[in-house]
């Protein structure tokens, strides 16, 4: 049970992406050609939503499921990684038309080549793991 | 109901959807972060015995386990049970564009749904330079990059920024940075190789 509520959350979660059409390689050319706001409106609408969604929770002290206030942790302040990091995702990101999120979707659509997208992005963890610490960060 | 669910949404529900996902994994005491899996994958297939960045306690994310195998199966429901009518409706800009690439944008739902691009992701493609770039360099660069920056879309543009985190916009105009590359510059070469 304790687990069950992920797999549901997760269903919730490539339907919306399936829905939203966030996994299509078309929207996100149409995104970064700055031809639709479709993907803007998807982002910028849970971004608005989000903030006022962490105002209430920081205000209202709110206690998640196991009964502890919720705390949010703060993004390290590692701003060399965010930008080099950052601009090695994009240019995946346009290329492979998918994120993560997105990627794992497309499997459950039956495209099995973005399995080979996704044994790729695994390779490129362990790399980044391998040579994390050579890295400016 | 059913038939409601089943158009496509407009953009302002998949947001609220998304944000309420985001919701549900904070109030179950988690957070938002689908690229994370890379790691824990990576950790549970023994990279830890090599490299210490996957020598952590990876089983306190086995909630993301089944999140990631709840997206596989809720892509599978989106388009069994709730698939949209038409395929992906693009602005005409998009298509003229992507038609000058060569690459066509499926009318009818026999051409395909309008979520990948046949002509160019297919396993035949792996073998040729464009297409191994565009899908194993692609997909190399996601797994990298999502890791040096520490997030994607839903851990630093959507969790970070609404949380009003500096390096998550860093990540983010990262993001456009490497995305515009790609689309104007890589793009148009990668496709003439």
């Amino acid at each position: 049970m304790r687990l069950l509520k992920f797999l549901i959350v997760g269903i919730l979660f490539g339907i919306v992406m399936t829905k939203s059409e966030a996994v299509s390689w078309f929207r996100i050319q149409e995104m970064f050609r700055f031809q639709s706001f479709h993907m803007y409106g998807i982002i910028g609408v849970a971004v608005v939503a989000g903030v006022i969604m962490h105002y209430l929770i920081k205000s209202g002290q709110l206690k998640n499921l196991n009964g502890d206030v919720i705390q949010f942790a703060d993004k390290p302040k590692t701003y060399t990684a965010s930008i080099i990091g950052g601009t090695c995702f994009g240019l995946g990101w346009a290329m492979t038309g998918a994120c993560p999120g997105p990627l794992y979707t497309l499997v459950g659509h039956g495209y099995w080549i973005i399995l080979v997208v996704i044994a790729s992005a695994l390779l490129g963890a362990v790399v980044y793991g391998a040579l994390r610490s050579k890295l400016p960060h | 109901m059913l038939e409601f669910i089943s158009q496509p949404w407009h953009w302002s529900i998949s947001g609220l959807m998304i944000a309420l996902v985001m919701f549900l994994l904070i109030y179950f005491g988690q957070r938002f972060g689908v690229s994370s899996s890379f790691r824990a994958i990576c950790a549970v297939g023994g990279a830890g015995k090599f490299i210490d960045y996957f020598k952590y306690d990876w089983k306190s994310h086995d909630w993301l386990f089944l999140f990631v195998i709840g997206a596989v199966i809720g892509g599978y429901l989106g388009i069994s049970v709730f698939g949209s009518p038409d395929p992906v409706q693009l602005s005409a800009a998009t298509v003229q564009d992507l038609g000058a690439l060569d690459i066509q944008v499926p009318q009818t739902k026999a051409e395909g749904l309008g979520f990948i691009p046949h002509d160019i992701m297919n396993f035949q493609n792996l073998g040729t330079l464009s297409g191994f770039i565009l899908m194993v360099v692609g997909g190399f660069f996601i797994g990298f990059g999502t890791r040096y920056a520490g997030g994607c879309t839903s851990g630093h543009a959507i969790t970070g920024l609404s949380n009003l985190q500096l390096p998550s916009l860093v990540a983010v105009i990262g993001f456009f940075i490497g995305g515009l590359l790609t689309t104007f510059v890589l793009l148009p070469l990668i496709l003439s190789l």
